[in-house]
């Protein structure tokens, strides 16, 4: 049992509203006469709300009902600082509480992993925090060839002693862990087989999703891996940028689901949108969008239960200016811990939301 | 002929090269403290040091060094502030919605790049306080400012005011080693901190708790306490507290203010923000609390709590006095065992402003450091959040020592392509234009820059083999370079008898180069 969870982070405040637009609303229009989506660029999901059409690509996915949509995700006292807010979100943690420790690591805290693996989690972009503790053995690698290189670079310990130096001792453990990390990725990574369909190159997103499809089909035994696409912090003349990374990620998001059904391992993978913050209801003066609240997460993979789930944030209620969320995000992570790895968390909910995305 | 040096052939292999080398510190001369303990003396209180200031200091008596390191400091930076300095907050947001204004798309439909204000500074402000620790000669003032920086927190990604953490930095800088009543005073009025923890917006009609909490979390008292009530009456305490808009100084708003009774840690009262200050300084757990900070910082991973209580009492009963602390901990038996010796962990910034500082490669552009301390996950005036950089082992990841390890193998690249007068190139030419692009935060493009990027035209497994040794490090032997580098024998074994360039490259890549 249990799923690899691929996490698809957004970075810099996804516009929740123009992704998973409210087109029959006249308070949609209202809000947003300049930066909203044209009605016949939406594609209607049911009356009322529908994906953005540069999202089509993953209207097959959605056909095929293994593609769900958690609607008005966020969090109570939602803080509006990316740093601060994707932290919140990454370390599970409330909006006045400062955790070091990622939700992954945190999930996995007290279990004991396969020691044979060398590394349970792959981070192909930079941030790492979700799947930073001790728990887990996580390495970060955008490039697994330049990985495998550098980490060539770097002598094997041979049991040479610390000498009681603590600090040592440590500086030796991770140098041990990404020689055991590379030793035990370099022959499969090298061996696995080009991903069918082929990825777009000039994103970083398709470089990453390349990465980690070779990862998934070299069966690489970790519990997570995470890549991410950057650029969603539109504040100023925000339809064409939002268009295009829209497209990035549905293109890739597309061409992940087209790879993994080929290989046959889409029912183990179960595939996770976040976003440290929605964008602001109103449009700003200068075609964009300020930072927000409570936006919709994309979930995607063979075991999903497509369809939309959990209630869209009335734009008629809204909380200074911004949508009030409807699911805590926190209730999502355990959704995710309890279905990829039979873990039951609640991340600090007292009673944590059952959500039905996963079969 | 060929000595291999390993941890166990270390000690043999080097002494058919020098004599007296590695000596145990009570092993040493009556007065003079030795290479080792300059070394280490100096590596825990400046950037790194080069062979001629280890040997400046070696034949001095440990404790007359330790009080001139700490004699008269100079209590301003010596390179010049930026120019910004004195705008006040309403300008800078003026002219920040100006540049926004002017972004408009392109003929490609992207929009074009502009300069914007905000961003802008904060570049000129981490380049500002990366040359002023490369050409300092005070180092120990940097480290203190470093050391209370990362103890009073204020980001440029919430402040986004640059004047006013510029002006915090001075005042870290005039209490380097001053006086921590006087710094905790002058913080709780500080611009930057009142931004950078709500303290600007708490009203007596809506206090905000976010600077109450942390001043006892983390400036003073430390977790576990103080109750949620004392947050509440601390916070109510400091209402009214603020900055004028214009020009960007504190202003107390008694209007704002909440008078009322209060009751704070069992005393009662009509308590204002110093009252509340004073209580905390009477509690033996503020000075317990800095000084387990500053043995972490100066000393060891694992402070001793015995030691902690007594220097604490010590500290309080001074009033507060740092200087004779920082003493104190550097006169400290745990301080001078040589069994302390690389039983710290480097910190990015000591790595890489003491690496540069060793070599004595020169920088023109400061840019290119940033980036680095970026991916190493220490960017000055950008802690990660209110406690500032954890620190200590946590500084090692499997990610970030690979960077390490990257940056160092480009650093002594940097010193064969680049004369020695040229400068620092690490990447072929990037303009101002890019530099500039790159440094806004939450824009992809910062995240591209982290990557590791093999150096154009070069294969890393070749790249670093050998350094160029400039004027710092050259005539030196290789024993004595290599007890210049690290603080203990190398755990890979360094061929003694190769050039003294290649032996300076294989020590920095050896794990113990990572200590201090």
């Amino acid at each position: 049992m249990g799923r690899i969870l691929l996490l698809v982070e957004l970075k810099g405040g996804n516009d929740g509203l123009n992704t998973l637009v409210p087109y029959a609303d006249p308070k949609y229009r209202e809000l947003r006469p300049v930066v909203g989506v044209a009605r016949e660029r939406v594609l209607p999901l049911d009356e009322k709300v529908g994906l953005h059409d540069k999202l089509e690509p993953l209207m097959e996915s959605w056909k095929a009902r293994d593609f769900a949509i958690l609607q008005g995700v966020g969090y109570p006292y939602p803080n509006r600082s990316h740093f601060r807010s994707i932290e919140i979100w990454d370390t599970a943690s409330s909006a006045n509480q400062t955790l070091s420790e990622g939700w992954i690591a945190q999930a996995f805290q007290g279990t004991s992993l396969a020691k044979g693996a060398a590394v349970d989690c792959i981070v192909a972009d930079t941030n790492a925090l979700p799947a930073t503790g001790p728990s887990l053995r996580t390495i970060v690698m955008q490039d697994a060839e330049n990985f495998l290189r550098q980490a060539e670079t770097m002598k094997e310990t041979g049991g040479r002693g610390d000498g009681g130096n603590p600090a040592l001792r440590h500086v030796l453990a991770v140098r041990q862990e990404i020689n055991a990390a590379a030793a035990g990725l370099r022959d499969r990574l090298r061996a696995a087989p080009t991903p069918t369909y082929a990825y777009s190159q000039d994103n970083g997103l398709g470089r990453q999703l390349d990465l980690a499809t070779r990862l998934l089909t070299a069966k690489v035994p970790v519990v997570a891996i995470k890549v991410a696409l950057g650029g969603f912090d539109t504040h100023a003349n925000q339809m064409q940028t939002h268009e295009r990374l829209l497209g990035v990620l549905a293109t890739g998001l597309a061409t992940l689901r087209k790879n993994l059904i080929a290989s046959g391992l889409w029912n183990d993978v179960l595939v996770m949108t976040y976003s440290e913050f929605g964008r602001r209801a109103r449009q700003n003066a200068s075609g964009g969008t300020d930072h927000g609240t409570a936006a919709p997460q994309f979930v995607l993979g063979g075991g999903v239960k497509g369809g939309l789930h959990g209630a869209y944030p009335s734009l008629a209620d809204l909380q200074d200016g911004d949508l009030r969320h409807s699911v805590d995000f926190r209730s999502v992570f355990a959704t995710v811990a309890q279905g990829c790895w039979g873990l039951q968390r609640d991340f600090g909910l007292r009673q944590p939301q059952r959500l039905g995305f996963l079969a | 002929m060929t000595l291999r040096l390993d941890r166990r052939g270390f000690v043999a292999g080097v002494a058919a090269l020098s004599a007296a080398l590695w000596t145990r510190w009570d092993a040493r001369a009556a007065s003079a403290m030795g290479f080792d303990e300059a070394r280490l003396l100096l590596s825990r209180t400046t950037f790194g040091a080069t062979p001629a200031e280890i040997g400046a200091l070696e034949t001095q008596d440990y404790a007359s060094a330790v009080d001139r390191l700490l004699g008269n400091v100079r209590p301003q930076a010596a390179t010049p502030a930026p120019a910004w300095i004195t705008l006040g907050p309403a300008e800078v947001r003026r002219q920040q919605q100006t540049a926004e204004a002017a972004r408009k798309p392109g003929v490609d439909g992207k929009p074009l790049q502009i300069t914007r204000p905000v961003q802008e500074q904060g570049r000129e402000l981490r380049n500002w306080w990366v040359e002023e620790m490369l050409a300092t000669d005070q180092p120990l003032v940097e480290r203190m400012v470093m050391f209370w920086h990362n103890h009073f927190t204020s980001s440029m990604l919430k402040v986004r005011y640059a004047p006013a953490l510029f002006r915090q930095n001075a005042l870290f800088r005039r209490e380097a080693l001053g006086n921590y009543a006087t710094l905790l005073k002058a913080v709780a009025r500080d611009p930057a901190m009142l931004i950078y923890l709500d303290g600007m917006r708490s009203v007596a009609r809506q206090p905000n708790e976010n600077f109450a909490r942390e001043l006892l979390e983390l400036f003073t008292l430390g977790e576990g306490r103080y109750s949620e009530a004392d947050i509440k009456a601390a916070a109510r305490a400091f209402t009214g507290w603020s900055i004028d808009r214009e020009t960007g100084q504190f202003v107390e708003r008694a209007g704002q203010h909440d008078d009322g009774e209060k009751t704070f840690l069992g005393q009662t009262g009509r308590f204002g923000g110093d009252e509340i200050i004073a209580i905390l300084l009477k509690h033996p757990r503020t000075a317990e609390t800095i000084v387990e900070k500053m043995w972490r910082e100066f000393v060891s991973l694992r402070p001793d709590p015995a030691e902690v209580g007594r220097l604490a009492a010590s500290f309080r009963q001074s009033g507060y006095q740092i200087r004779p602390l920082v003493r104190a901990l550097l006169m400290s038996q745990a301080f001078r065992d040589s069994a302390n010796r690389g039983g710290l962990i480097k910190s990015p910034v000591e790595l890489i402003i003491g690496t540069v500082h060793v070599l004595g490669l020169p920088v023109p552009e400061k840019t290119q450091l940033v980036r680095m301390l970026y991916g190493l996950g220490q960017v000055p005036f950008d802690p990660p959040n209110v406690k500032g950089w954890p620190g200590g082992e946590s500084w090692i990841t499997t990610y970030t020592l690979l960077l390490r390890q990257q940056f160092l193998r480009r650093i002594v690249e940097a010193t064969a392509v680049a004369s020695m007068e040229g400068g620092m190139a690490m990447r072929p030419g990037p303009n101002r234009r890019a530099d500039r692009r790159q440094q806004v935060p939450g824009d992809d493009s910062k995240m591209q820059m982290m990557e590791p990027r093999p150096v154009e035209g070069r294969s890393l497994r070749n790249a670093g083999g050998e350094a160029r040794l400039g004027a710092t490090l050259s005539g030196a032997d290789s024993a004595t370079l290599l007890r210049t580098l690290l603080p203990r024998p190398p755990i890979d074994p360094i061929d003694a008898a190769a050039s003294p360039g290649a032996v300076v490259a294989a020590a920095m890549l050896d794990p113990t180069y990572q200590l201090k």
